[in-house]
C-alpha cells in the first residue's frame, strides 16, 4: 500500500510539537469563529486566511486543516443550540438537533454530532488518500480540451442544479467571471477592466473578494434585519452519550459517511443533497423510533452530521487531483493554496507530494484534536452564543477590515472590501447565491487559460475543443444536466426538482415531512 | 414543503407587488456587461494566439447583458427574490437601511484616514463606531474593547507574523 506509506510519512512530518500546536490553534480558532452565529465555515476560513500569511506552507496548511474542520463543527453547534442553521448543509442537523436540545438532550445531540463528524471525517480523509492519487494519475493524461469541459461541468452543476433559481445562479456566476477578468491578461500582459489602476491590473486579491462577499456583505445584511428579540439559547452541560445513544448512532454515522463522501467527491457541489438524503434514509429505516422523528431523534442528527463531514472530506478529491473546488469553503482553500504559489491539479501530487501528504495527515490530526478539545469545551462554546449582537457584528467588520488591510497594507484594499461588501449585500437582498460567484472568480481565469491552450494547439480550429473522447463525454453529461430537468418539468409539471432541495430559510424548518415523502 | 419558497415566479405573481428595485439590479448588470464589451474592444490581439484576450470578455459581457434582459422580463412577470435568512436575521419587519448607511460611513472614514491615523487608532474607532451604529449605548466601554482588539492585533501581526500594519501617527510610540 504505497498510499499508506506516504500517509505515514506525512503523519511523521506533521506530528512535531510545533505543528501540533498550530493544529490545535487552528481547531480552536476555527471552532471559535464557526460557533459565532451568522458565521458559516466558508466565512470562517476566509476571515482566518490572513492569520496564516506569515507562516511557512506546511504549518500554514496544518493550521488550515484545523480551521476547516473546526469551522464546520462550530456551525453544527450553533444550529443545534439556536435552531437557525447558518448554512444549508446544517438545516437537517438543526431540525432534529434543536428538538433534542429542547427536550433536555442537548448534550447527547452535541456528542453524536462531534463523534459522528470525527468518524465521517476520518473515514473520508482515508478515502481521499486512496482516491485522490488514483484520480490524479488519470488526470495527468487529461488534455486542455477535457479540462475545459470538466470546468464547465462544475460551473453548470453548481449554478443550475443546486439552488432555487437558475437565472439568479447564472447572474451570480457571470458576475464572478467578470470579477475574474480584472487584471493582466496572462497571455498578452494587457490589463483588462482595470480603470488604469495599478492595484487592479495586478489582479484582485481573492482574500479581499471573499471576505467582502462573505463577511462584510453578511454583516451589512444582518445589520439591515437585526432580530429585535434575542433568540432562545438552550443551556448545555458536558456532552455525553449512554449505551442506547451509541447503539442508535453508529449505523447512521456509517450510512451518512457512505452517502456524503461520493457527493463531495464528484463535482456535484455541496453537502446539501447528501445531508437531506441521509435524513430521509434514517427516518425510513428507524422503525422503532420513527415517531421520535420531528421531535428530536438522535439518528436524525447522527446521519446528516456524518454526511456533512464526509462530503467535506470528499471535496478534497477534486480539489487536490483536478484543482477543481466545488464548495465555497473549498474555493477559499484553493485561494489559500494559490497564495503560496501552489496550483492544485494533477501535477501537484507528484511535484509537491510532501505537502499533499502532510496536508492529508494534518486533516486526520485536526479531526482528532477537534474531538479531544471540543467535547470538554462545548459548554464554553455555547456561551459564545450569548455575545451581544452589536459586538459580534462590529467584531466581524473589524476582522474583515483587518484581513483585507493585511493583504497589501493599502487603503485601496479597504475600498475594494467595501465595494465587494456592498455587492454581497445586494446579492443577499436579491437572493443571488454566493457559491457560483466565488467559483466564477476562481475558475474563470483557469477556464480561459485552458480554452486558449486548446485552441492554440489546434491553431484556432474549433475541433480542438472536441478532439478528446473525455471532453465529448463530459459535454454529453452537461447537455443531459441541462435538458433532463426541463423535459421532466414539461412532462410532469407537478414533479418539482425544487422539492428535493431542503429549505434554506431557518424560519421554515418546521417542514411538513409527509409531503416530502410523497 | 410549500413550493412558494423555491418557485418565485408562479406562486407569488398575483399575491404581491412586483419587486421594482430588481430592475435597478438588471440595469447595473447591463452596464457591467456593456463596459466589459467596451473594455474588450480596447485590447490588442497578440501573435500566435488564435483566441486572444478579447473573446472571453466578449462572451462574458454579452451573456451578462442577456441575463439582465431576462431579469427584466422575470421581474415584470412578478418574480420576487427569496431574501436570505440567517441566525440573527428577522425578515418580518422592514429593512433598516439607516444602520447600513452608518456602517458604510464608518468604513468610509476608515478608508479615508487609515494612512494618517494607522491601524491601532482606526481599528478601535471602527469597532466602537460599528457597535454604536448597531445599537450599543456604552461608547466608553466600546472604545476600550476596540482599542484592546486593535492594539493586540497590531502586536500579534508585528511580533507573531512579522507583518507591520501601519502605525500612522502612533509610529514610534508602539
Amino acid at each position: 500500500m504505497e498510499s499508506l506509506d506516504l500517509l505515514w510519512g506525512g503523519l511523521d512530518a506533521a506530528l512535531t510539537p510545533t505543528n501540533l500546536m498550530y493544529a490545535a490553534i487552528g481547531v480552536l480558532l476555527g471552532t471559535f469563529v464557526g460557533v459565532l452565529p451568522g458565521i458559516g465555515p466558508a466565512m470562517a476560513v476566509a476571515l482566518l486566511l490572513p492569520v496564516t500569511f506569515g507562516l511557512e506552507p506546511t504549518p500554514a496548511f496544518i493550521m488550515f486543516a484545523g480551521i476547516y474542520y473546526g469551522g464546520m463543527y462550530g456551525g453544527s453547534t450553533t444550529s443545534i443550540l439556536l435552531n437557525t442553521p447558518g448554512e444549508s448543509a446544517s438545516v437537517m442537523t438543526a431540525i432534529e438537533g434543536n428538538k433534542m436540545a429542547k427536550r433536555g438532550r442537548a448534550a447527547q445531540a452535541l456528542a453524536t454530532a462531534a463523534i459522528g463528524s470525527f468518524i465521517a471525517g476520518t473515514i473520508g480523509t482515508l478515502l481521499v488518500v486512496f482516491f485522490a492519487p488514483a484520480l490524479a494519475d488519470v488526470a495527468v493524461e487529461i488534455g486542455a480540451a477535457s479540462y475545459l469541459a470538466i470546468t464547465l461541468m462544475a460551473m453548470v452543476l453548481v449554478t443550475s442544479v443546486l439552488g432555487s433559481s437558475r437565472l439568479r445562479g447564472f447572474i451570480s456566476l457571470f458576475l464572478g467571471l467578470t470579477i475574474g477578468l480584472v487584471g493582466l491578461d496572462l497571455n498578452t500582459g494587457q490589463a483588462r477592466l482595470s480603470f488604469d489602476q495599478p492595484q487592479l491590473a495586478d489582479r484582485l486579491d481573492i482574500v479581499v473578494v471573499a471576505v467582502g462577499i462573505f463577511a462584510l456583505g453578511e454583516a451589512l445584511w444582518v445589520a439591515a434585519h437585526l432580530r429585535r428579540r434575542p433568540l432562545e439559547i438552550i443551556p448545555v452541560g458536558q456532552p455525553f452519550m449512554n449505551r442506547q445513544d451509541w447503539a442508535r448512532s453508529w449505523k447512521p454515522w456509517l450510512r451518512g459517511t457512505a452517502l456524503g463522501f461520493p457527493f463531495g467527491a464528484v463535482p456535484a457541489g455541496g453537502a446539501e443533497t447528501p445531508t437531506f438524503l441521509s435524513y430521509v434514509l434514517e427516518r425510513r429505516l428507524a422503525r422503532k423510533h420513527r415517531d421520535e422523528f420531528g421531535k428530536g431523534a438522535i439518528e436524525g442528527v447522527a446521519g446528516p452530521e456524518a454526511a456533512n463531514n464526509a462530503s467535506a472530506a470528499g471535496t478534497f478529491v477534486p480539489l487536490l487531483a483536478l484543482g477543481l473546488p466545488v464548495t465555497a469553503t473549498a474555493t477559499i482553500m484553493l485561494a489559500a493554496f494559490q497564495s503560496y504559489g501552489i496550483q492544485p491539479g494533477p501535477q501537484l501530487m507528484t511535484e509537491q507530494a510532501d505537502l499533499v501528504w502532510t496536508l492529508l495527515a494534518s486533516l486526520l490530526i485536526g479531526n482528532t484534536l477537534l474531538l479531544v478539545l471540543n467535547l470538554p469545551l462545548a459548554p464554553l462554546w455555547a456561551r459564545l452564543l450569548r455575545i451581544p449582537r452589536p459586538y459580534l457584528y462590529a467584531g466581524i467588520l473589524f476582522f474583515a477590515s483587518l484581513g483585507a488591510y493585511t493583504a497589501n497594507l493599502e487603503a485601496f484594499d479597504l475600498f475594494l472590501l467595501l465595494v465587494f461588501g456592498l455587492l454581497g449585500l445586494a446579492m443577499r437582498r436579491f437572493a443571488l447565491p454566493v457559491l457560483p460567484l466565488i467559483l466564477g472568480v476562481i475558475l474563470g481565469p483557469l477556464m480561459e487559460t485552458k480554452l486558449r491552450e486548446a485552441l492554440t494547439i489546434s491553431d484556432g480550429d474549433l475541433s480542438g475543443l472536441f478532439n478528446e473522447p473525455l471532453a465529448i463525454l463530459v459535454y454529453g453529461i452537461i447537455a443531459l444536466l441541462v435538458v433532463v430537468p426541463i423535459v421532466l418539468h414539461r412532462l410532469r409539471p407537478d414533479l418539482e426538482p425544487a422539492a428535493l432541495v431542503p429549505p434554506e430559510d431557518g424560519a421554515t424548518t418546521n417542514v411538513d415531512w409527509q409531503e416530502v415523502d410523497r | 414543503m410549500s413550493t412558494s419558497t423555491t418557485d418565485h415566479g408562479r406562486a407569488s405573481a398575483d399575491a404581491r407587488p412586483r419587486d421594482l428595485p430588481q430592475l435597478g439590479l438588471a440595469a447595473l448588470l447591463a452596464i457591467i456587461g456593456a463596459f466589459t464589451l467596451y473594455d474588450a474592444t480596447t485590447l490588442e490581439v497578440g501573435f500566435a494566439d488564435p483566441v486572444g484576450p478579447r473573446l472571453f470578455p466578449y462572451v462574458v459581457g454579452a451573456v451578462m447583458i442577456g441575463l439582465a434582459a431576462l431579469l427584466v422580463v422575470a421581474t415584470l412577470r412578478g418574480d420576487r427574490p427569496e431574501e436570505e435568512g440567517g441566525e440573527d436575521i428577522d425578515l418580518t419587519h422592514a429593512a433598516d437601511w439607516g444602520t447600513v448607511l452608518k456602517l458604510i460611513g464608518v468604513m468610509a472614514f476608515t478608508i479615508a484616514t487609515i494612512n494618517l491615523l494607522g491601524w491601532p487608532i482606526n481599528g478601535a474607532l471602527l469597532f466602537a463606531g460599528s457597535a454604536r451604529a448597531l445599537g450599543s449605548r456604552t461608547p466608553i466601554k466600546d472604545l476600550i474593547i476596540g482599542a484592546v482588539l486593535s492594539v493586540t492585533s497590531w502586536y500579534a501581526f508585528y511580533v507573531g507574523l512579522g507583518i507591520p500594519l501601519g502605525a500612522g501617527i502612533l509610529d514610534g510610540v508602539l
